[in-house]
């Protein structure tokens, strides 16, 4: 039963991943006084790249063929670590946020390989740019992680929401700088505005879109879906982390009802904000994502710093 | 003493010392002169945030009046007088080219451990869990000085002076309970005067060597190098 229902919740992040991302097009488009397309938009583009022959360049070798496939199942082995909308599943206590850090950087070997393979011009700028990004973001995201496993004392994912989640209400200092800081990671690393522009294909900005340039067909259907993975799976860690109330704790209908309700209602707020920050803010130039990804890691370092001088037990 | 066994009242002040210490960074950081100003404002506001949450769950009515003069001192009037003599002086649209940004930022964050350290054995004979404020006040202190000593500018200096002084009156919140309002006054004459003689200062520097930064004092001196 506990097993079903940790599938049952995978297939769940799988199939919701492009809703969420439709519905912050849709959002975005509103913000910018422009027709919204439908939130179903994301469903039907994937359909139809899956249809579609994929076309591959004559000197791919293995690696690009098969790195859409690899990324896919890294991101959906991850999207079965994160707890979605019930905690305590058997999937989370296999493997903890270390590990999820590990898909997630597995992923992006891959994606960074699949660019570098195919011998473009674009691809290896986007891979040696995707790298430098995901060198200054790693550190920071592990950061800010620590603090929630210090503050929880343990590393695995559905524990430390549960620890979170039974202690009430508390106003913790490094929880704020750690929340800022995951925010602050994950537009990176998910390519949203200030670091990458997901909807651009101008030599000089793109990253993301530069080493996928050369994918085609269901390649390129699961790797866009991968992406958006990534998105939902930021997003659910930082919902269900800080604001986890709501997620449910047995395995009654009701509650997983309930916190479906719930996770979907912050994911919703969560895409707001972001469209909101997109539209008011600029893409910055690509030597200054150091400095904000610097910045990241002060957060993340000095959540740690406030939990240990502001909070711990003496 | 954990954090979630304490009052609502002890947790916020607790935040607001998180919130002080980030804005010390954030200065640390800064190369635009009025954000550094804007910052500095910031702290100022947070102070007299904590100042009037200290005194409603304290009960000491008496905080409620330094927190008033906090506000007019260091959140409107200071900033307001930097504010103008940048502008005064045309320096508005200068970016500080900070050298080493980086290591200055983790030599800040050094200093916020070593502060820590310092202050460990201090805290750990305490059972008030306000106390653990104590190392993110006198991290507030050290950043200041390490502010005045990686910017060039005179403005900055200022600012770092001043939020020295914030970091002194945090730990006497903290720490006490607020100190008398006779210690309270004067402190916050002293730096009423201190802001005014530093604006006489600028004047001076700026007449005699035609600018602000204060490395281009070390050609004054009498013996060539």
């Amino acid at each position: 039963m506990n097993w079903l229902l940790a599938i049952v919740q995978t297939l769940l992040f799988v199939a919701l991943a492009p809703l969420l991302s439709g519905w912050l097009k849709w959002c975005k488009c509103h913000l910018q006084n422009r027709k919204a397309p439908s939130l179903l938009q994301p469903y039907r583009d994937l359909m139809k790249l899956i249809r579609k022959q994929p076309v591959v360049a004559e000197h791919a070798s293995w690696i690009f063929t098969r790195s859409p496939y690899i990324i896919f199942s890294a991101m959906v082995l991850a999207a079965s670590v994160v707890p979605l909308i019930a905690v305590d599943l058997p999937t989370a206590a296999s493997a903890d946020v270390i590990v999820l850090v590990g898909f997630f950087a597995f992923a992006r070997f891959f994606l960074a390989l699949a660019g570098l393979d195919i011998g473009t011009a674009f691809g290896g700028m986007g891979s040696s740019r995707e790298m430098t990004i995901s060198s200054l973001a790693e550190p920071a995201m592990l950061m800010a992680v620590f603090t929630l496993t210090m503050t929880a004392s343990t590393t695995n994912l559905s524990l430390a929401i549960a620890h979170v989640l039974n202690e009430g209400l508390v106003l913790r200092p490094s929880f704020v700088f750690a929340m800022f800081a995951l925010i602050l990671v994950a537009i990176a690393e998910t390519g949203r505005v200030p670091v990458d522009n997901p909807t651009t294909h101008l030599e000089l900005t793109m990253i993301h879109e530069a080493m996928i340039l050369e994918y085609s067909g269901r390649h390129l259907a699961l790797i866009e879906w991968a992406s958006q993975l990534k998105l939902m799976l930021y997003g659910v860690l930082i919902a269900n982390i800080f604001w986890p109330w709501g997620i449910a704790q047995n395995f009654s209908i009701h509650a997983l009802g309930y916190g479906l309700l719930a996770i979907s209602g912050k994911l919703a707020a969560l895409a707001v904000f972001l469209s909101i920050s997109e539209t008011l803010v600029a893409k910055m130039r690509l030597f200054r994502v150091q400095e904000y990804l610097s910045f990241a890691y002060l957060l993340g370092l000095l959540g740690m710093l406030s939990h240990i001088i502001l909070e711990a037990s003496r | 003493m954990n954090i979630e066994q304490q009052d609502f009242y002890t947790q916020a002040i607790l935040s607001m010392a998180a919130l002080v210490g980030l804005t010390s960074f954030l200065m640390l950081g800064q190369g635009r002169l009025l954000r550094l100003i804007f910052v500095f404002a910031l702290q100022g506001l947070l102070l007299t945030l904590t100042t009037t949450l200290a005194a409603y769950s304290l009960n000491s009515p008496h905080l409620y009046i330094s927190a008033m003069m906090t506000l007019i001192l260091k959140v409107i009037f200071i900033p307001w007088m930097l504010r103008r003599q940048v502008v005064l002086m045309n320096m508005h649209r200068d970016v500080e080219a900070l050298k080493n940004n980086t290591a200055v930022m983790l030599g800040g964050a050094g200093l916020m451990v070593f502060s820590y350290y310092v202050l460990h054995p201090i805290v750990q004979t305490s059972s008030a869990i306000m106390l653990n404020a104590l190392a993110v006040s006198l991290s507030v202190v050290l950043l200041g000085m390490l502010l005045m000593i990686s910017h060039r500018q005179a403005v900055a200096h200022v600012v770092g002076f001043m939020s020295i002084e914030n970091g002194l009156f945090f730990a006497a919140i903290v720490a006490t309970k607020g100190m008398p309002m006779v210690v309270e006054l004067g402190v916050a004459f002293d730096v009423l005067v201190a802001a005014v003689l530093f604006g006489i200062f600028f004047f001076h520097i700026r007449t005699s060597i035609d600018s602000l930064d204060v490395d281009r004092m070390n050609r004054l001196h009498e013996v060539d190098q």
